[in-house]
């Protein structure tokens, strides 16, 4: 037995040739050019591309005369975009907010041992998985104010029960709210309880230990650990509410009048229905300009303290 | 079969040197091993050895061969790593093969292959489990089994026993003596665990900072540490080390000066020594005898007792030496904290140190040990 | 880990459950809204209220929003809206998921001085407002014929989705010990035969993950489709959104929310068959991405 293996025939050598081994050596490389090929021209390079469109006169088709600052000069005078950029700071304080506040409350319910976890923790997910179209299509019929909301409560006996927001110009905007915080919110909710889970079991026992009740250790020691999870859940939902599109577009189309516009929808009308691709393009560079502003603390921060670890 | 040799490997990553020039002969069917604290790049070295890693500068030879620009398959060599890195979606005898499978080898050959690495691993039984039905001992055998069907030229071990519980580790170790002994293969083995490398090794290559301290016998590297290195990172506990100078120093003799004004003369060779040169004596803590045979005598204070039943440990503090000595007696010595103690000293006993680590040679012939 | 367990019925514990119940029911609220609505005829919704059961159930709206409905100029429902959706979700999700997976691979275990870089500049594509690549894309799909065809949508899809896919496997596999593929090396595998015999094997739960995240964001992108399709390739969500926003008369509610079930309902069953494997993808693709 001890000689057997030493004595067995001598392994098929495979012929070592340096072509092969140099094309061995470069195929992760050749694997990943198509995609950063896609990646240079589809990202950078249209970024570049809507940026020099951003400084010339195009109306319907581009054209190569430039004019420098003028389209963003326009843009800022132009009150239609004063609606957006006011709008979207409405929608994303309030969106950021009350999904935080609703995710956060949700996910300490339900990290009490529930028995029924994960049935509880789908039926707060699933609007997640609908398209925006669906959730605007589903909403505008709750919201509308003939039969909607209104006529289920007086239905029910609250007859004094008024809801027209979406009908009204300075409230409109307060409906995508509400669409949009009950499509994300279980999302916020589900961050969170991972986020909780995380936790080391052994530091609340700690706390208890220590003396502290449960709420306090929630608002002093869980809430604190959970730091990164909350910057992840602003960054999340702020570059939702920045990029939101479909929710405007089906719920109110900007209306009543443009009193509910957001940028996203500014720059598709101004582009694809009106004919103002200089203008589109401007508009698409400040937004991608707010997305910067915010990614770029965030990241630098991220980077800083994976160094720190 | 086949030996293997190193000549001026350097490796830098990135500009950061972490090999330099290391020299080493393995002959045919050697048990070398590389040992050293991590960090020590000895995992490193493995690995070009193996061809993971691409050797910056210098030469590496399987056989005579140059195999530098070699990629991995080609050097006829098998590795057993240390998290096993056995394939979690085949079973045993599948994960055994894959290799030959690779090589287009016959079918026949291929199940006569792993018949014999298994019934030689003691896995017939275990020939259709996948990796995480099996034990850790048993993966260990595995992956020793997935590189034994290919027969390569070398094994090379990366600290496969780490990840074993204490006795298992013991277990495991004898068995690869063993195997080494059957198969008559040249392995190469890495470990930072000095018991280990005491117990297997035909060869040790101590390794310090991406240098080779010492190579030798093992117990050539206990009696004879050719750096401070050597000789505090082997031996349990750690040799103890007090400083001193030079009173006078000659190719047969140095005459030191130890805190609290005492002289020993130690038989090793000071031919390179400058009188008043700051100095290290060293003693490992088994070698202290007691005062009617020594040459010194150290008075101390017993700091801390440690018990472990087949040795008693005692801590000792003496006045004007900065660091605690340890002294490794008899389980049964009734020495007590608090306690007064003499540690006595032998001369030939003694290494001597110079302030760049370098050992002066000891001439006193250790009866047990043949070059 | 609170006082509570031990105390199984106490008023906290009947507070938590009622809690969490009554926000289960308001999250169902509009599904079942959209269900009841959806088999009610006309009169049905003028004379009851949105929680009112049918009087007559009927299937009349879901036939109308398949076949007849009116979205903009033609009247034909959405069905082909419906298998346009499939025709450009099925290979947009199979080939962006392929090229990830191959992605990943590299990005995790077969890395090289700049590979790093590569994939920091590929996951700032995952951050910005495709706003800003509206334009270009438009006039390149223009020069290469693929305006308003479902193939143009897929290309968009991809170059879009191709960062997702391959954070989602370079993710995965960094965790795949890299032992592994050097043993397979010495086994003598190449860079296919790793990723073919030793990484796929493995990879099941990310496909998973990964074409289930497309299969969602693909089918539920309105975006695109409105922007770069047209007519007979326009996906399901602008369909819905033509006939929601088609102003002819009475709005018939009950044909919208048969038509918003029908674009759910892909994406509806999927949550509801893997909603373990897009929780996966929704935590990883945000946290991380």
């Amino acid at each position: 037995m001890s000689t057997q293996i030493g004595v067995l025939s001598v392994p098929a050598k495979r012929p070592a040739s340096r072509v092969i081994n140099l094309i061995q050596a470069w195929l992760p490389k050749l694997v990943l050019a198509p995609s950063l090929a896609l990646v240079l021209v589809g990202v950078y390079g249209y970024m570049i591309w809507t940026a020099v469109l951003s400084f010339t006169n195009s109306s319907f088709m581009p054209s190569f005369r430039f004019v420098g600052f003028a389209q963003y000069a326009r843009l800022i005078a132009n009150d239609r975009w004063h609606t957006a950029c006011i709008n979207l700071v409405i929608f994303g304080v309030l969106f950021i907010g009350v999904c935080l506040a609703l995710g956060i409350f949700l996910a300490i319910f339900l990290d009490q041992k529930i028995r029924q976890e994960g049935f509880i923790r789908t039926v707060y997910l699933y609007p997640m998985a609908l398209s925006l179209i669906v959730t605007g299509t589903v909403w505008r019929w709750i919201l509308n104010p003939g039969l909607g909301l209104e006529k289920l409560m007086h239905d029910w006996g609250w007859t004094s029960f008024h809801f027209d927001w979406l009908v009204r110009s300075h409230l409109s905007v307060y409906t995508l709210v509400i669409a949009a915080v009950w499509q994300s919110s279980g999302f916020v909710m589900a961050l969170f309880l991972a986020g909780l889970r995380g936790i080391d079991p052994s530091i609340i026992k700690a706390a208890r230990v220590d003396g502290a009740r449960l709420p306090t250790i929630y608002l002093r020691i869980i809430l604190p650990c959970m730091r990164p999870v909350f910057f992840s859940a602003i960054m999340i939902l702020a570059h939702l509410s920045i990029k939101s599109f479909d929710l405007v577009k089906v719920m109110t189309a900007g209306g009543p009048g443009y009193s509910s516009d957001l940028p996203a929808l500014f720059m598709y009308d101004m582009s694809f229905t009106r004919g103002q691709l200089g203008l589109g393009a401007a508009s698409a560079i400040m937004m991608l300009g707010a997305i910067l502003a915010l990614l770029v603390p965030y990241l630098y921060s991220e980077l800083r303290s994976k160094r720190h670890d | 079969m086949a030996s293997v040799t190193l000549r001026n490997v350097c490796k830098s990553f990135s500009g950061v040197e972490v090999t330099r020039n290391v020299n080493i002969d393995i002959e045919d069917g050697e048990f070398v091993v590389f040992v050293g604290p991590s960090g020590c790049g000895k995992s490193t070295l493995l690995r070009m050895i193996a061809g993971l890693e691409d050797i910056t500068d210098g030469e590496l030879y399987i056989d005579n061969d140059k195999v530098n620009d070699k990629p991995p398959m080609d050097r006829e060599v098998g590795m057993v790593f240390q998290s096993y890195a056995l394939y979690p979606h085949m079973n045993v005898a599948e994960n055994m093969a894959f290799g030959l499978k690779l090589a287009k080898t016959h079918k026949p050959e291929i199940d006569r292959r792993v018949t014999a690495a298994a019934h030689t691993l003691q896995l017939d039984r275990l020939l259709e489990r996948k990796p995480k039905d099996l034990s850790g001992g048993q993966r260990q055998r595995v992956a020793i089994g997935r590189t034994m069907v290919r027969e390569p030229k070398v094994f090379l071990f990366d600290e496969p026993l780490s990840n074993l519980d204490a006795s298992l580790r013991v277990q495991m170790r004898i068995e690869i003596s063993k195997l080494h002994k059957r198969l008559a293969a040249t392995m190469i083995y890495v470990t930072h665990d000095q018991v280990e490398a005491m117990t297997m090794a035909d060869k040790i290559v101590a390794l310090d900072q991406g240098t080779v301290a010492q190579i030798g016998r093992p117990l050539e590297l206990y009696h004879y540490p050719a750096t401070r290195f050597v000789a505090g990172f082997i031996g349990s506990p750690q040799m103890n080390f007090i400083n001193g100078r030079t009173q006078s120093a000659s190719s047969q003799n140095v005459t030191v000066t130890l805190p609290g004004g005492i002289h020993i003369t130690l038989p090793v060779n000071g031919s390179a020594l400058k009188p008043e040169e700051p100095v290290t004596l060293g003693v490992r803590p088994e070698h202290f005898v007691s005062a009617d045979e020594a040459e010194i005598v150290l008075n101390g204070t017993i700091n801390v007792v440690e018990r472990l039943g087949y040795q008693t440990l005692a801590h000792i503090d003496v006045e004007g030496i900065a660091s605690t000595l340890t002294l490794r007696t008899d389980g049964s010595n009734p020495v007590q904290e608090g306690q007064a103690i003499a540690l006595g000293i032998q001369a030939r006993s003694c290494h001597l140190f110079r302030e760049n680590g370098e050992a002066c040679p000891r001439l006193y012939h250790e009866p047990c040990v043949d070059f | 880990m609170t006082e509570m367990v031990r105390k199984p019925f106490s008023f906290n514990r009947v507070l938590i459950y009622t809690v969490l119940l009554t926000a289960a029911a308001v999250y169902l609220v509009p599904l079942v809204v959209m269900l009841l609505t959806s088999f009610k005829t006309l009169g049905d919704i003028s004379s009851g209220n949105l929680m009112a059961l049918p009087t007559h159930w009927t299937m009349h709206a879901w036939h109308k929003a398949w076949s007849t409905a009116c979205t903009g100029v033609s009247c034909e429902g959405v069905h082909h809206f419906f298998w346009n959706s499939f025709k450009m979700a099925i290979p947009a999700v199979l080939i962006s998921t392929g090229i990830g997976a191959f992605n990943g691979y590299v990005f995790s275990k077969w890395r090289f001085r700049g590979s790093d870089l590569i994939f920091s500049m590929m996951l700032f594509g995952c951050f910005i407002p495709f706003q800003v690549i509206l334009l270009p894309m438009a006039a390149t799909l223009g020069k290469m014929g693929l305006a308003n065809t479902t193939a143009g949508l897929v290309v968009v899809h991809v170059t879009y989705g191709v960062a997702f896919t391959t954070l989602f496997f370079r993710n995965y596999y960094v965790g795949v010990p890299d032992a592994l593929v050097k043993a397979a090396r010495l086994d003598g595998a190449g860079f296919f035969t790793i990723f073919f015999r030793i990484m796929l094997p493995m990879s099941v739960p990310i496909f998973m993950v990964c074409i289930i995240w497309q299969f969602t964001q693909i089918w539920n992108d309105f975006l695109f489709g409105v922007v770069f399709a047209s007519g007979d390739s326009q996906p399901i969500t602008v369909g819905l959104n033509n006939l929601v926003n088609t102003g002819t008369g009475v709005k018939e509610y009950n044909v919208n929310m048969a038509a918003a079930l029908i674009a759910a309902l892909p994406t509806l069953v999927v949550y509801v068959l893997a909603g373990k494997y897009f929780i996966r993808g929704l935590t990883a693709g945000s946290v991380k991405g």
